[in-house]
């Protein structure tokens, strides 16, 4: 490991470099072969590449959970996730969540009819987290609803409604 | 956050990291699931030129039953291991300590050899193996050696594995029962621990550990004594941090960590029964 002073002049020189590496992902259920970077986060893979906008960058730091999307099936945080890791791997961001073009997803639904966000920039990244939760554990405490989301920040703080969309959409009473 | 460039390596098995390791020495770093790694390179305090991705090793993921212990495969992530019913039944306080870790985005991709190998004062996984005396197994171009969990954490964020070698396995005695118990304190959701004490009866012998009361996980020592010379739990979690150099940091100063490393000894203790 390099630390300190040291580090900054040595990564300059280093950032120049840019050799790439062929990958081959399916996204939302299209596969997708491109040149990238191995450095490339598959957060901006996701984004710059794919023009899949809907995964948002909140902290890049894998603190908020906003650029939450699943990779086979389980959720994770493509800010903490190199694109060469998802390669012959199977991601569905929010984009492919829904089953048309004129139909919402069913956790979709249950936050657009729970009033589930305020600002909406965390929303894509809860929805994700959301229904990998369910897929775990399909009747949920509103306990374990808080605590299967953790690591999903609200900046809105808009938590109560964004729990009773998630309680909603696994056929529970509502809080 | 962008890391440095460096390229990239896929490894297959143990053996090929080994002989890729071998081959770049210090220049790189092995990757697993990466939530410690990665982290780091993207605020560059890791900066290695080469990583070979471990992560496909897909015969390392596992929770075996080897008699006496549990062996579990370095690649184990560690929502397998919050969940797996041989781990939960016969080293229960491992399965809770993993589910503990981070939240469930990080727990779907972070490896326990990963979290070991990374040698994090501040993580969980590295304090639960250390209190139930558990066996770190590491290959390398020579062969495969075992190494005991109190020889493993050397310094901050250094571990006693060589710069050719690679953690395959670790290995924890079976501690079935309701003997046991994890204290984590943390003030927001999905932090590390300010402090962490994990508490275990493993045979005969109650076993202390505490998390970010040092450089490494350190073993309650002095705590154990007490226990051991029939001292009870209130009395022997006030040696909690006898003998420990508690780091200081935003969250709390070393005198603050000293009295929580007592007042969560004494839960742990009095919550385990022990």
């Amino acid at each position: 490991m390099v630390l300190g002073g040291y580090a900054s002049s040595f990564v300059l020189a280093r950032d120049e470099k840019g050799d790439t590496v062929e990958i081959s992902v399916t996204v939302n259920g299209d596969t997708k072969t491109d040149e990238v970077e191995p450095r490339t986060l598959l957060v901006y893979y996701l984004r710059e590449e794919l023009g899949l906008t809907g995964t948002n960058v909140g902290c890049d730091t894998s603190s908020c959970g906003a650029c939450t999307v699943h990779v086979n099936g389980e959720s994770v945080k493509s800010c903490t996730m190199l694109a060469v890791q998802a390669d012959g791997q199977e991601v569905l961001t929010i984009e492919g969540l829904a089953p048309s073009a004129t139909e919402l997803h069913p956790m979709q639904e249950s936050f657009r009819e729970n009033h589930g966000l305020q600002c909406g920039y965390c929303t894509p990244g809860m929805v994700m987290a959301a229904c990998s939760l369910l897929k775990e554990n399909p009747s949920p405490t509103e306990i374990e609803v808080r605590e299967g989301l953790e690591g999903n920040l609200c900046r809105c703080t808009g938590y109560h409604n964004i729990v009773k969309s998630v309680l909603a959409c696994s056929g529970q009473d509502l809080l | 956050m962008i890391p440095a460039a460096f390229d990239y390596v896929r490894a297959h098995s143990a053996q090929e990291a080994i002989s890729l390791l071998s081959e770049y020495g210090d220049e790189a770093k092995l990757l697993a699931g990466g939530h410690s790694l990665l982290p780091m390179m993207k605020l560059r305090l890791a900066v290695p030129t080469v990583l070979i991705d471990i992560g496909r090793v897909d015969d390392l993921s596992y929770v075996r039953d080897q008699g006496d212990h549990l062996a579990i495969g370095a690649l184990t992530k560690h929502g397998f291991l919050e969940t797996n019913a041989l781990l939960n039944s016969e080293c229960p306080i491992l399965a809770h300590v993993a589910s503990k870790v981070g939240d469930p985005q990080v727990r779907h991709r972070g490896t326990i050899g990963g979290s070991l190998a990374h040698s994090d004062s501040a993580s969980d996984l590295p304090a639960a193996v250390l209190a139930l005396g558990g066996t770190i197994v590491a290959q390398g171009p020579n062969g495969v050696r075992e190494i005991s969990s109190t020889d493993f954490f050397t310094g901050y964020f250094e571990s006693s594995l060589a710069e050719d070698e690679m953690l395959t396995e670790i290995r924890v005695p079976k501690s079935p029962g309701a003997n046991w118990n994890y204290q984590k304190f943390n003030r927001r959701a999905q932090d590390w621990a300010i402090v962490g004490v994990a508490a275990v009866r493993v045979g005969n012998s109650t076993n202390v550990s505490l998390v970010n009361m040092g450089s490494t996980p350190i073993r309650a020592e002095a705590v154990e004594a007490a226990l051991k010379a029939g001292v009870n739990a209130e009395e022997a979690a006030l040696h909690a941090a006898d003998d420990t150099e508690p780091p200081t940091d935003l969250n709390a100063s070393p005198e603050y960590r000293a009295h929580l490393a007592r007042v969560l000894t004494k839960r742990a203790l009095q919550a385990s029964g022990l």
